[in-house]
């Protein structure tokens, strides 16, 4: 669905995105881990084109980006805040999306049952928690029933019921073929939610694999333990140059 | 271009519920309607609302505006993860934004004017005219606040940056503009007085008015060198030219650089 290859980004003196190589297969949650400040974020954001990468290429369902704007079609997005303006209902932000997407049939509104939204539906967004706005933010991102989703921290700041149903909403999806992209810092839920593990740090790719495999290969019982050693091995090889990362 | 409107529509119904817009469009109600009351409809209320035309509009539209479009940033985000371009969020933003904010001031001035009248009716025409220059004020100023904040990536820099701008174009400008007049007063200056006003979107406004008005011992040097070189039509005419220049140049780079920055 997604690959990304040689991508590098730099903020002014800052190299954020080094030379990264990574495929994100069909149907599959894929879960972007790694330290914050790591550039997960900014590879979002390039696969989604709010940030020029200054080399590289991405495709998106075998189609490079270009510039044109219509690949996005296929995508849903659920950012890290619900940033909507503040005088509009949720109902409004929906009708906007409908309307600049050009399509008002066959949309996916479970989530308004699931979280219990229709009772928020007509109140002006500024008046809402912003565990509220989350769920509208939510709501958003699956509407169309895109073939890939990007969710960066989806359950952040959502009540333990709300985390539950969107987690359900999003294995139900993942069951009918749908690929995920998500960021996370809970790794109880990247234990429930990821079968794919792409672990970043300081803007390259440091393993890429299935969730067993990197705990088979790091030897911790869990995942954040195998985080953990991921984490020491690149502190390991900054104190010793040359030594191997693939340690058992 | 249809995407462009149907953004700038919800964009307008989100600034219409908004408060300060309308304590914007009240504060010219208020203006107009005290002035008519207690100067009457003449042509020092016509002159005294023009002068607070050419200071406020342009203030409030390059603060409103800035800060407009740094609170649509993460919104514009999510939008732009949408399959609509850069370009068409950024008329979106702006159309919903500028609109409103255009026909605020007109508004609130014309209303008291509908209700008490003018006492000449000579001064129809400059009502007229008062209005549609708050209203490309307006819009060019808005456009200037959406560059300002396209430039600047941090927000209190960029309210600085316009603060700053408002400062320059309102008020310092005459003041240089003036004193390079009275330091080469031995040249020949009429051709960069011209160049000069042209250059100033707010002194554009101020003559395009005064000459309607007709009171060229009001239109200080540049006025009264813009008469006499274009003639009251023409000149009206070239200010109009120039003023939407200033609409459409800081528009289309501002566009620009929205397409080609990172968000």
């Amino acid at each position: 669905m997604i690959r990304i290859q040689g991508l590098r980004k730099s903020f002014g003196r800052l190299l954020v995105l080094r030379d990264l190589d990574l495929e994100m297969p069909d149907g599959r949650i894929t879960a972007l881990i790694g330290p914050n400040g790591s550039g997960k974020t900014t590879l979002i954001q390039c696969v989604l084109g709010l940030v020029r990468p200054d080399r590289g290429s991405i495709f998106v369902g075998g189609q490079e980006l270009n510039g044109d704007d219509g690949y996005r079609a296929s995508i849903g997005y659920m950012p890290q805040v619900a940033p909507f303006p503040d005088n509009l209902t949720a109902r409004e932000i929906i009708e906007m999306l409908m309307d600049v997407r050009g399509r008002r049939e066959g949309l996916d509104t479970d989530l308004i049952t699931a979280f219990d939204l229709e009772s928020e539906m007509e109140k002006p967004l500024r008046t809402l928690s912003g565990g509220t706005r989350q769920k509208v933010n939510a709501l958003a991102a699956f509407l169309f029933r895109p073939p890939l989703l990007i969710l960066d921290e989806p359950t952040a700041g959502l009540d333990p019921v709300a985390s539950r149903a969107l987690k359900d909403k999003i294995l139900a999806e993942r069951q009918a073929g749908r690929s995920f992209v998500l960021t996370s810092h809970l790794t109880s839920e990247l234990e429930e939610l990821s079968e794919h593990i792409a672990f970043i740090v300081d803007g390259s790719i440091r393993f890429v694999g299935q969730a067993e495999e990197l705990r088979r290969r790091t030897g911790a019982s869990s995942l954040d333990r195998a985080l953990t050693a991921l984490a020491r091995e690149r502190r390991t090889e900054v104190d010793s140059p040359g030594a191997e990362g693939d340690r058992p | 271009m249809r995407v462009t409107i149907k953004l700038a529509r919800y964009e307008l119904r989100n600034v219409l519920r908004g408060r300060w817009l309308l304590a914007y469009a009240l504060f010219f109600l208020l203006v107009a309607e005290v002035m008519l009351r207690f100067v009457g409809g003449s042509a020092r209320t016509l002159l005294s609302l023009m002068n607070v035309v050419l200071l406020v509009v342009p203030l409030f539209s390059l603060l409103f505006g800035t800060m407009y479009l740094y609170g649509s940033r993460e919104f514009g985000r999510l939008m732009l993860a949408q399959p609509i371009s850069r370009r068409q969020l950024y008329g979106g933003l702006y159309l919903g934004l500028s609109v409103p904010l255009a026909l605020a001031a007109p508004l609130g001035i014309t209303v008291p004017f509908l209700v008490h009248g003018v006492s000449d009716a000579r001064h129809v025409p400059s009502v007229i005219v008062l209005a549609l220059a708050a209203l490309m004020l307006a819009f060019i100023f808005t456009g200037l606040a959406f560059l300002v904040a396209v430039v600047v990536r941090d927000r209190a820099a960029g309210l600085g940056v316009s603060i700053v701008l408002w400062l320059f174009l309102a008020a310092l400008y005459d003041g240089l503009v003036l004193l390079a007049a009275s330091s080469f007063s031995h040249y020949p200056l009429d051709k960069p007085m011209l160049a000069a006003m042209l250059l100033n979107p707010i002194d554009l406004a101020r003559v395009m008015f005064l000459l309607e008005f007709d009171v060229a011992a009001l239109m200080g040097y540049t006025g009264a060198v813009f008469r006499q070189f274009f003639g009251t039509g023409l000149g009206i005419g070239v200010a109009a030219v120039s003023l939407a220049a200033w609409l459409v140049v800081p528009l289309s780079i501002g566009m620009r650089l929205f397409s080609r920055k990172d968000l």
